[in-house]
């Protein structure tokens, strides 16, 4: 497995000579930029090298060396390898950062959180409010001086649980609010959330003028967090002209829990379960990001069988994920349940197999560093035989004919435009939305890990860009990971299903790694520093669901209100990953 | 013609709606029943499934897979005096390993000369904050923390479990998870004969 960034075909330092050095930290790679350059190299690297897609901007707070930087990862969308660039600036007074918004559109909610969780600011950016954290919060919770409710260590394992671990529950001893830290002069009682004005300031302004003088007062709608569409506690502040959409802002953070900080107090193993609560549909899927990012940093390789048994595992998770993305489309639209249902089974049928191999339906923390827990049971095999060969093919096609040609939907998906090829690269967006657009991006092609790259299968895509492909493109890519499935079942190799001695604390050297999969919503990515320690010293997450909303706004803008459920519906997001 | 979209969509429907009759009367026919046994279970959890396919719990469960985990255990074998030997040594790997760290371990010391015994003197799962991942019993030496098939643990109050409720017999592991058990058995006896091996060796 090797950790080649990309550095040789672009040379960066002799393009920009004197604002651009390689990175020569010892097990880091890329490039570090001048700040005050940052825009207009961000703009060479993607008009002259073609980097047009900006997948991850992240915060690293480097508290021992008193600085902060920022790393963006910029990848082709032909494909190839990414270029990764940081900009660093010193940790004192206000960190400020050029923003990048101008140049590459789909950093303004990776800004955002940047900056609410790290404190970096960003100049330039139009909206830099907080995101994930409330608007009443002090502090950026990332910072490594920054210490949680119920703080007990820097690091896990703590020291209370063992030798002497007389159980005390973190209520007692630690009673809430406490440990709160409110801005000074709050009250809880008395504070109005100035956030939303913001909020709603950010929005188009409440009244127009039309050319003849006709005062019209524009509504606001707040769409969620309580609504059974938004699929979890999203909400989406909608302006509305009549019935038309000419504001949007979504507003999330209802489920943070500041993964990317826990991930930071955990071991590396530790974090393996952690990760299964990201995108809950798809723990497989999370688990395989995981372990790709610290498996390069270990530089290790996965055993041959375990390789075969993650493609099966990540492939059923797939399947069943847009199966139910399908019939949440539906209840989306209205017709309540029977498609719905009719997923459900043949999702029950492949959880049953996630049960049986990794011990749980949803949260199966299977994958290890090198490999996987256990070998599937016997049976088992043959179960995702029957399945793939057997079952699976029938009910899709089963599916098609119960939904594809009804002329009730066709009418209701067919010319409603999600968005454009150009713009869902500019909005860095990823998975089935991007693909739907016509570009035929799929990192199990455009830049392969695991053992994908053995495989014959097509990348599904589709042209249109509008509700029907993005629904149809589902049922195409269910088809390409029966073919997928069908090789790697037929192919699986016998022997170890981990190439490492099972420790509970792993070795991992010093450095940074970035292991990207493709999810069934799109890029799932995770940057992990380490600094050599048993915790990693930076872990961020780089959902799918998170970045692909950025483009929302863009989407919904002139469309009626009644589409903004379905528009939102087929970015397929799920709040777990999405607030973190 | 449109509308025949809709009408070779509402003929899967039918097929579906009709097929719950038709496997209830081929069950009837073999003299089977489809419901509240395990049997009937196993059939809906099959890939030939056709019809209802829910599981009406509490009355019906659907088959727990051997691997299945819950919040673990702890395992003692029975001693011939009918003594409980725990198989815990309080090494700690469980609770440094566990990733919410809600496991918490007293380690019981020797009153006379102060260094600790291979034995716990408490044991704390704070059954709330367990998020039912298996590392512990992944990582266990010793096979003495097992995770547990038994997931009906709702109740009113917080759930934290000390030894005394944790510790469950050998036999009752056996019983949950046969295979696993026998692995371990396994692998303890080829331990045992290869340490008696190496005495022998050495004398």
């Amino acid at each position: 497995m090797a950790t080649t960034f990309l550095t040789s075909t672009v040379d960066l330092v002799a393009r920009f000579p004197g604002s651009v050095t390689a990175d020569a930290r010892p097990g880091y790679h890329g490039f570090i930029v001048e700040k005050d350059k940052l825009v207009e190299i961000a703009t060479a690297i993607r008009d002259e090298f073609g980097y047009d897609l900006l997948t991850a901007v992240t915060g690293v707070d480097y508290l021992p060396e008193n600085k902060m930087e920022v790393v963006y990862h910029a990848y082709k969308t032909t494909g190839g390898p990414g270029l990764m660039f940081k900009v660093q600036v010193p940790r004192v007074g206000p960190v400020e950062v050029p923003s990048l918004i101008e140049v590459y559109p789909g950093v303004d909610l990776q800004e955002r959180e940047a900056w609410d969780l790290l404190g970096i600011k960003f100049t330039g950016h139009p909206d830099l409010r907080r995101i994930l954290m409330w608007e009443g919060f002090e502090g950026h919770p990332l910072r490594k001086d920054w210490k949680e409710p119920f703080y007990e260590e820097d690091f896990k394992p703590f020291k209370s649980r063992w030798p002497e671990g007389k159980h005390v529950s973190a209520e007692e001893k630690n009673p809430f609010k406490d440990n709160l830290k409110y801005p000074q002069n709050f009250d809880p009682e008395k504070w109005i959330p100035e956030g939303d004005a913001m909020l709603y300031g950010s929005l188009a302004r409440y009244t127009t003028v039309d050319p003849e003088g006709l005062k019209a007062d524009r509504i606001v709608v707040n769409m969620g967090p309580q609504h059974p569409s938004t699929h979890g506690v999203f909400r989406a502040a909608i302006t509305l002209e009549g019935e038309t959409i000419v504001g949007l802002k979504p507003v999330v953070g209802y489920l943070h829990r500041n993964h990317d900080k826990i991930g930071e107090r955990n071991t590396y193993l530790q974090n393996m379960p952690y990760t299964d609560r990201l995108d809950y549909f798809n723990s497989m899927s999370n688990n395989f990001g995981y372990a790709i990012a610290v498996e390069k940093l270990m530089n290790i390789k996965v055993a041959e069988r375990a390789e075969y048994l993650r493609v099966i595992m990540a492939e059923l998770s797939r399947i069943q994920n847009h199966l139910v993305f399908v019939g949440m489309l539906l209840n989306d639209l209205g017709a309540m349940y029977t498609p719905a249902l009719y997923a459900f089974e043949e999702r029950e049928l492949i959880l049953d197999i996630f049960e049986a191999t990794a011990g749980s339906r949803m949260m199966c923390n299977y994958f290890r560093f090198g490999g996987v827990v256990r070998d599937v049971p016997e049976g088992v095999l043959q179960k995702i035989k029957d399945l793939v060969f057997d079952r699976l093919p029938a009910k899709t096609d089963e599916m098609e004919r119960f939904l594809s040609e009804n002329e009730v939907l066709v009418s209701r998906l067919q010319g409603v435009k999600v968005i454009d090829a150009e713009d869902a690269v500019r909005f860095s967006m990823t998975g089935p939305v991007l693909r739907a657009t016509g570009v035929p991006y799929d990192i199990r092609r455009a830049d392969p890990y695991g053992v994908y790259d053995r495989f014959d299968f097509d990348v599904a895509v589709r042209y249109n860009g509008d509700l029907m492909d993005n629904y149809l493109i589902r049922l195409d890519e269910i088809r390409q990971s029966l073919r997928i499935l069908e090789q790697a079942v037929k192919q699986i190799p016998e022997g170890p299903i981990n190439s490492q001695k099972p420790q509970y604390q792993v070795r991992v050297p010093a450095g940074e790694a970035y292991g990207r999969i493709e999810s069934p919503k799109g890029e799932l990515a995770f940057y992990v520093i380490s600094n050599g320690k048993p915790n990693p010293w930076r872990y961020h997450v780089r959902p799918a669901s998170f970045v692909n909303i950025t483009a929302l706004e863009k989407m919904c803008l002139g469309t009626k209100i009644a589409d903004f459920v379905v528009l939102l519906g087929v970015l397929d997001i799920v709040m777990g990953e999405l607030d973190r | 013609m449109y509308g025949l979209g809709i009408l070779k969509g509402l003929r899967v429907t039918w097929d579906r709606f009709w097929s719950t009759y038709t496997e209830d009367i081929a069950w009837l026919a073999r003299g089977k029943k489809r419901y509240f046994n395990e049997e009937g279970v196993k059939a809906r959890a099959h890939k030939d499934t056709r019809g209802i396919f829910t599981v009406q719990y509490p009355e019906e469960k659907l088959i727990i897979p051997e691997e299945f985990r819950y919040v673990p255990f702890l395992v003692y074998d029975e001693a011939a005096d009918g003594k409980k030997e725990v198989r815990c040594t309080s090494c700690g790997i469980c609770a440094k390993v566990c990733p919410p760290q809600c496991i918490w371990i007293v380690r019981t010391n020797d009153p006379a000369t102060g260094r600790p015994v291979p034995v716990p003197a408490d044991f704390y799962i704070d059954a709330d904050i367990c998020m039912n991942c298996g590392l512990c019993a992944e990582y266990c030496p010793f096979d003495a923390i097992i995770m547990d098939h038994d997931f009906e643990i709702a109740s009113y109050h917080r759930n934290v479990f000390n030894m005394e409720h944790l510790l469950k017999p050998a036999s009752y592991y056996k019983n949950i998870r046969p295979l696993n058990y026998q692995r371990n058995e396994d692998e303890r006896k080829a331990k045992e004969a290869a340490k008696a091996a190496k005495a022998e060796a050495a004398n």
